[in-house]
């Protein structure tokens, strides 16, 4: 036996120990991206088997020693419309296949549990509706339909899982979402994919995938007690948002009870539905798009509300569906103020803005 | 000894007495001179500068990822190490390296012109490709950037500290050399052909260089525009891409790859049109589907222009638009399958021969297909969600740019040498060069399509340990690939004075730049030629070889 440098053996257990040649396959997309991802590489053997075939093969019968004059061809427009249409066929193909899995993995289920992820320089904070915040970690339930809804708090970010196939961008300023369904418990990868900055590479983290009772235990444990939307409220009081937000008829802002997922008509005349986006824009671009009927009046909250605290407030309004807490919050000047204007409620008419939910 | 020796044309060919290289001496002989053939030279020798910084730093790029962890530099050393190694590479290396050298030398000999359109605009260009490379040297030696070779806002508007400004104003510049590159060898083309040189008559490297300035001219202004929005907004707040500010991050995006992609094309398809002269040089055979050949240069050059979205399927585009995009790119693969196909039918009934040009011509087969058909896995729109931002796409970018392009540039150079120079490079160690090249080249970038599918994510300094194999393989690889490269710039220099002396045509090809004196004199042509036979015309040469009486300048 010859000697072997330990740390060349290392290597190699290390090698063996390791060695792999695809991610686990843990989402219930995962199996249809492998199956796609083997046809494309069968596509390419294919392709390069042929190529190959063709070009070795001529070289060696074609080579001058066997073949010292060359036979002048100037083409085929047969052989040209087969390599046209063949290949082109092919890519439709796979046009189409990769067309429907993207479109599986964008587009969530209504029934999905939603999770707010929001990416900064250099961590991922996720924030889950029942209040549990995390660092760098997501803790999911297999075989529930998540869909992550991300935003970014400074530059772009990517948030990927490779064990279950996805990746979505997170994007200053601007909702995206991605849907996955996880089937096996374990702990998963999760890295930033898209380059941020001096600590790109220290932005990952794990995604832990539990059974449904580990998950509710670890909910219950973890939770800081107050849920986004009970977050979203304390801060949507603290604000003074609720000062014109009264849900009184002759209030200066609309009615927010129930407005979520309903179609809105602007002062343009053009309508809007009352999505996370949006509501995330008018508390921070109020002016950019008024519903018809109000004034531009309400201020910019631009640079005074974190990403966090905006996610609480949409949760906040996502689901608020009546205004007795609101009216209990106002203080005794706007609340006799906003008695006032209840009695004449007959005589105001509606806000023209809110549509009826 | 090579086959190369026994040709009749060389065994009693001498150094012509006066050429483009002996016409003047002197630095200020080049520096001010309008000879498309001694700017050439200039851009030869700039790139290769270039290009060994690029080669260093991606040495260094591959030494850190032996290990997991960032233990031979910060990761913020990393960082700028892998950005200064993509823009020199893209925008000072391989978008240069064919058109403005082999491209420059060669499109007035081939198209029978005594030089190109506006011979004092190219010499500006390569004063532009200067001034942009010492901006961007600048930017390195200051103390470096750190946004990669995309200058993605809005971190690199709001987000860093580092020399943002110097660099863009760098790739500006050497934006506006390839603009002025493009727009002669446009004007050239278009009216400088000799009598009887018809649009069908052109050897197919020039329908590959009017494709590509096609390119260079519609797309590299919104590069330059991009640019300078980044430079106001970094220093002057404008908002134009910062979402706080009402701007929009996406307009980047768009506006980036809308160059940024047709720019992969300027990239590459002056390395196809190297690989058709040779493919059939060395066959003796006239490219199979000359016009499927050359409309395909043109049919990518126009499709690449409306495919930039895949940059961005997970980017929250509308769904829709994406489905566009992701045909589109399928489309745009079309042409270059064609390409591959009519190149290996060349072949068919040739007489070949296997010199160093048609060996990296062989690679370059092998490894673009590679590329391009793992173009097709990052087309397909649900395959690219989990595939974009991975270590896949660098393995796939890397295998067309430097197994294709690379590849292509070298066979060029190998090709054209003794045009050049009147000069042989020796032939057995180019070959092992060649051979070296290939092998280093698999060896590093295939271990990375399988890091890609594990999701090792790109532009990562330290990676968890479970992909370290495939680093060390990678790693080894390089080194290798090192070796390949170091080669030719030893014994290309070496012959300029030991190699054999070349004679007008030592490969018997077929086109206009083989009929004349290698060196060519500077006015190139002693009389206009008059085309009277189609490109790759062998029955032609032969006649002429036979009644011709040989004449050394």
């Amino acid at each position: 036996m010859s000697h072997i440098s330990p740390v060349l053996w290392e290597f190699l257990v290390h090698w063996l120990k390791n060695f792999a040649i695809f991610p686990p396959e843990a989402s219930t997309i995962a199996p249809y991206a492998d199956a796609l991802y083997f046809a494309l590489v069968g596509m390419t053997v294919t392709g390069l088997i042929l190529v190959m075939t063709m070009v070795l093969v001529f070289a060696i019968r074609y080579r001058q020693e066997r073949h010292p004059e060359a036979v002048q061809i100037e083409g085929s427009t047969l052989l040209e419309a087969t390599w046209t249409l063949i290949p082109l066929g092919i890519f439709l193909v796979f046009f189409v296949w990769g067309a429907l899995l993207y479109f599986r993995v964008f587009n969530a289920p209504p029934n999905s549990m939603n999770v707010y992820v929001v990416g900064k320089q250099w961590m991922w904070k996720v924030e889950h509706q029942g209040g549990q915040h995390e660092i760098n970690a997501l803790h999911i339930p297999e075989g529930v339909p998540i869909q992550v809804t991300l935003i970014s708090q400074d530059v772009f970010h990517s948030f990927s899982i490779p064990a279950f196939r996805v990746k979505r961008e997170a994007i200053p300023g601007r909702y995206t979402t991605v849907y996955f369904q996880a089937t096996t418990p374990g702990k998963y990868h999760l890295f930033c994919t898209q380059y941020c900055g001096t600590n790109h590479s220290g932005m990952i983290g794990w995604v832990y995938v539990m059974t449904p009772a580990d998950y509710r235990a670890w909910a219950a444990e973890n939770t800081s007690g107050a849920s986004l939307a009970q977050n979203g409220e304390r801060l949507f009081a603290s604000m003074g948002c609720n000062a014109c937000h009264s849900g009184n008829a002759s209030a200066r802002g609309p009615n927010l009870a129930n407005v979520y997922n309903t179609r809105i008509r602007l002062t343009d005349g053009s309508t809007v539905v009352a999505n996370e986006a949006y509501i995330r824009e008018t508390i921070l671009n109020p002016s950019t798009q008024v519903p018809a009927g109000y004034a531009p009046i309400m201020p910019t909250y631009q640079g005074q509300i974190s990403e966090d605290g905006l996610i609480d407030l949409v949760e906040y309004i996502k689901t608020l569906d009546s205004n007795y807490r609101i009216q209990q919050t106002l203080n005794k000047s706007e609340l006799s103020s906003a008695q006032a204007s209840t009695v004449g409620v007959g005589k105001t008419p509606l806000p023209q803005g809110v549509a009826k939910p | 000894m090579s086959t190369i020796v026994s040709l009749p044309d060389q065994a009693t060919a001498k150094l012509p007495a006066k050429s483009y290289l002996n016409q003047e001496y002197g630095l200020m002989s080049w520096l001010l001179t309008g000879d498309h053939k001694r700017i050439a030279i200039l851009y030869m020798i700039s790139i290769s500068f270039f290009f060994v910084i690029g080669g260093v730093l991606a040495g260094l790029i591959r030494l850190e990822l032996l290990t997991p962890p960032s233990d031979l530099m910060a990761t913020d050393t990393y960082n700028k190490v892998f950005s200064m190694h993509g823009i020199i590479m893209v925008f000072l290396f391989l978008v240069p390296s064919v058109p403005a050298t082999i491209g420059n030398f060669l499109i007035p000999l081939m198209v029978g012109a005594r030089d190109l359109a506006f011979p004092k605009i190219n010499l500006l260009s390569w004063y532009l490709y200067v001034g942009g490379g010492i901006f961007v040297l600048s930017a390195m030696v200051l103390g470096g950037v750190d946004t990669g070779w995309t200058f993605t806002t809005p971190l690199s508007t709001h987000y860093l500290n580092t020399h943002v400004v110097t660099a863009a104003m760098g790739i500006f510049l050497a934006g506006f050399s390839s603009i002025f590159t493009g727009l002669n060898f446009i004007v050239t083309v278009h009216r400088m052909r000799c009598p009887g040189m018809t649009w069908f008559r052109l050897p197919l490297f020039v329908w590959g260089h009017y494709a590509t300035s096609i390119i260079m001219i519609l797309g590299t202004p919104v590069l330059a525009i991009t640019l300078v929005l980044v430079a106001l907004e970094r220093t002057m707040s404008i908002g134009v891409f910062d979402p706080t500010k009402g701007g929009d991050p996406l307009l980047f995006q768009h506006l980036f790859w809308f160059y940024s992609h047709p720019a992969v094309y300027i990239m590459i398809l002056p390395g196809m049109a190297v690989i058709s002269e040779v493919i059939s040089t060395f066959s003796r055979k006239r490219v199979f589907g000359y016009t499927a050949v050359a409309f395909s240069s043109v049919a990518i050059a126009v499709f690449g222009f409306l495919v930039w979205e895949h940059h961005m399927f997970i980017m929250g585009v509308s769904q829709y638009s994406a489905l566009v995009f992701s045909l589109m790119t399928m489309l745009v693969a079309v042409p270059s399958a064609i390409k591959i196909f009519n190149w290996s039918m060349t072949l068919y009934k040739g007489s070949i021969t296997f010199e160093t040009p048609m060996l990296y011509a062989f690679g370059f087969i092998g490894l673009f297909t590679i590329g391009g058909l793992t173009g097709i896995f990052l087309a397909t729109l649900g395959m690219d969600i989990h595939l974009t931002e991975t270590y896949f796409i660098v393995a796939h970018f890397h295998f067309v740019m430097v197994g294709g392009m690379l590849m292509a540039y070298l066979a060029g150079v190998h090709f054209w040498w003794p045009k050049m120079t009147g000069r042989m490079y020796p032939e057995a160690i180019s070959k092992t060069a060649a051979v070296i090249t290939f092998i280093g080249f698999i060896v590093t970038f295939f271990p990375q399509f399988l890091l890609g599918y594990l999701g090792m994510p790109r532009r990562y300094a330290a990676y968890p340990a479970d992909f370290q194999v495939l680093n060390v393989f990678s790693t080894a690889g390089a080194s290798i690939l090192g070796i390949g490269y170091m080669l030719p710039m030893l014994y290309l220099p070496w012959s300029l004075i030991y190699g054999q002396i070349a004679g007008n045509n030592p490969w018997q090809a077929t086109g206009l730049e083989w009929q004349i004196q290698s060196p060519p004199l500077t006015e190139n042509f002693v009389e206009i030629p008059i085309m009277d036979h189609e490109a790759y015309d062998y029955e032609w040469l032969a006649n002429k070889t036979q009644h011709e009486v040989q004449t050394v300048g």
